[in-house]
């Protein structure tokens, strides 16, 4: 035994010989609740967030440097790949912010009952989606 | 502690498999969870294949035919075959239920039975449920009162006192929803979980009981009530239709209305 709580695992056969005991299957056997898979893509999303906030970190500090850092720092992520991090990072902001907002009103105790939690994570897909399109066309014609 | 993997004695293998009669017009595959403390090895799952011509329309129903049948050694807890004891609580096509109120036909495919998630097994589909036992208990669910009870009947209630119970009664601990939970799964040494809270809330919630005050301070703790995140898969799992979300919920409003 490690600890104590692992005394929980412990067990004796008919013999009387001490046996560990199997952990029953969990995430392997679960069928995801939609609302289940909405609350583990919000702490993705969060720690996403964290990491793609290093990119504004980068183009800041690019522009405090030099005027030749920032147009390298802005050739990047104007490439694919910057600008797939950004769609990343902008998807992850817009369902960070709506799925945060749903959380928030659960924890007020509202939208907790039937089905209403199921509709609020339907809108805040549906949101999510409807908000970063609408972000990227305004982007790209500005652009 | 967060932890995706099964522990290695806990991985399960492939099982026997016990064909379904010649005659079986109707023969559905039903994959079951085996582990048996006295051959010294890992779990597996076992297939049988049975008639459901010859069977009744429950999942409990096929269990026990596979009992009486095909198999004596399959253990299962179950009693009164209704949904009011709550003993045959199990992990039923990925989601927790009564094998007694989940009707077969609700099932595609082969019907997948695993024992009450992330517990430790005593045999088969059997979990050992002593922790969330001790969490009951620790929450001292029964009425607690100073004034002395009225010495000609009991302690009366309104309607409306009354009706604040409704759908905390109703909980015949068959620990579903805990054992669905997330939160649960990673700190249920500290988390008291979406059954034990809703009993806590049960006797919160009556007007009768006069230690409500020291029974939020018990729970006014970032483990034992705030692991709660509202990932809904108590109220998802619940086969009485209750909502422990809600009871923990209003745990949470009682707390901060009082400071405020």
């Amino acid at each position: 035994m490690r600890d104590v709580r692992d005394a929980l695992m412990m067990a004796r056969n008919s013999d009387g010989k001490l046996v560990r005991r199997p952990l029953s299957p969990h995430v392997q056997v679960y069928r995801w609740p939609i609302s289940m898979a909405l609350s583990i893509a919000h702490r993705i999303s969060g720690v996403g967030l964290g990491i793609g906030t290093l990119l504004l970190t980068g183009w800041l500090a690019s522009a405090a440097s030099s005027e030749q850092g920032f147009e390298r720092f802005q050739s990047f992520l104007g490439s694919v790949i910057g600008l797939f991090l950004l769609f990343c990072w902008s998807l992850a902001l817009v369902f960070h912010f709506m799925s945060g907002l749903r959380h928030l009103w659960m924890d007020m105790g509202r939208g907790l009952d039937e089905k209403e939690y199921e509709q609020t994570a339907l809108a805040v897909l549906i949101c999510t989606g409807v908000l970063t399109v609408l972000i990227w066309l305004a982007g790209l014609i500005v652009w | 502690m967060v932890a995706f993997n099964l522990p290695a004695n806990s991985r399960i293998g492939q099982g026997q498999t016990f064909a379904a009669p010649a005659d079986a017009k109707q023969a559905r595959e039903f994959r079951i969870y085996r582990w048996n403390p006295d051959d010294g090895q890992n779990p597996r799952m076992d297939s049988y294949n049975i008639d459901l011509d010859a069977c009744g329309p429950m999942v409990l129903d096929a269990l026990i035919k596979i009992k009486n049948e095909v198999d004596p050694t399959l253990t299962f807890r179950r009693s009164c075959r209704e949904g009011i004891c709550g003993s045959c609580a199990m992990n039923i096509d990925g989601g927790n239920t009564l094998a007694c109120l989940k009707p077969i036909d609700e099932v595609k495919g082969a019907v997948r039975i695993t024992p009450l998630p992330h517990m430790p097994v005593v045999k088969d589909l059997v979990p050992d449920l002593s922790q969330v036992y001790a969490q009951l208990r620790s929450i001292e669910p029964w009425l607690q009162a100073d004034s002395p009870a009225p010495p000609d009947g009991e302690r009366l209630q309104s309607k409306e006192e009354r009706a604040k119970l409704d759908g905390l009664w109703e909980c015949i601990l068959c620990f579903c929803c805990s054992t669905s939970c997330p939160s649960y799964w990673w700190n249920g040494d500290r988390f008291l979980g979406p059954a034990v809270l809703l009993q806590a809330y049960r006797w919160i919630a009556d007007s009768r009981d006069e230690r409500t005050g020291e029974r939020l301070d018990a729970l006014e703790d970032p483990f034992k009530l705030y692991r709660c995140h509202t990932i809904m898969n108590c109220t998802d799992s619940c086969p009485k239709g209750l909502n422990p979300a809600k009871a923990i919920a209003e745990i949470k409003k009682l707390i901060v209305e009082r400071v405020v």
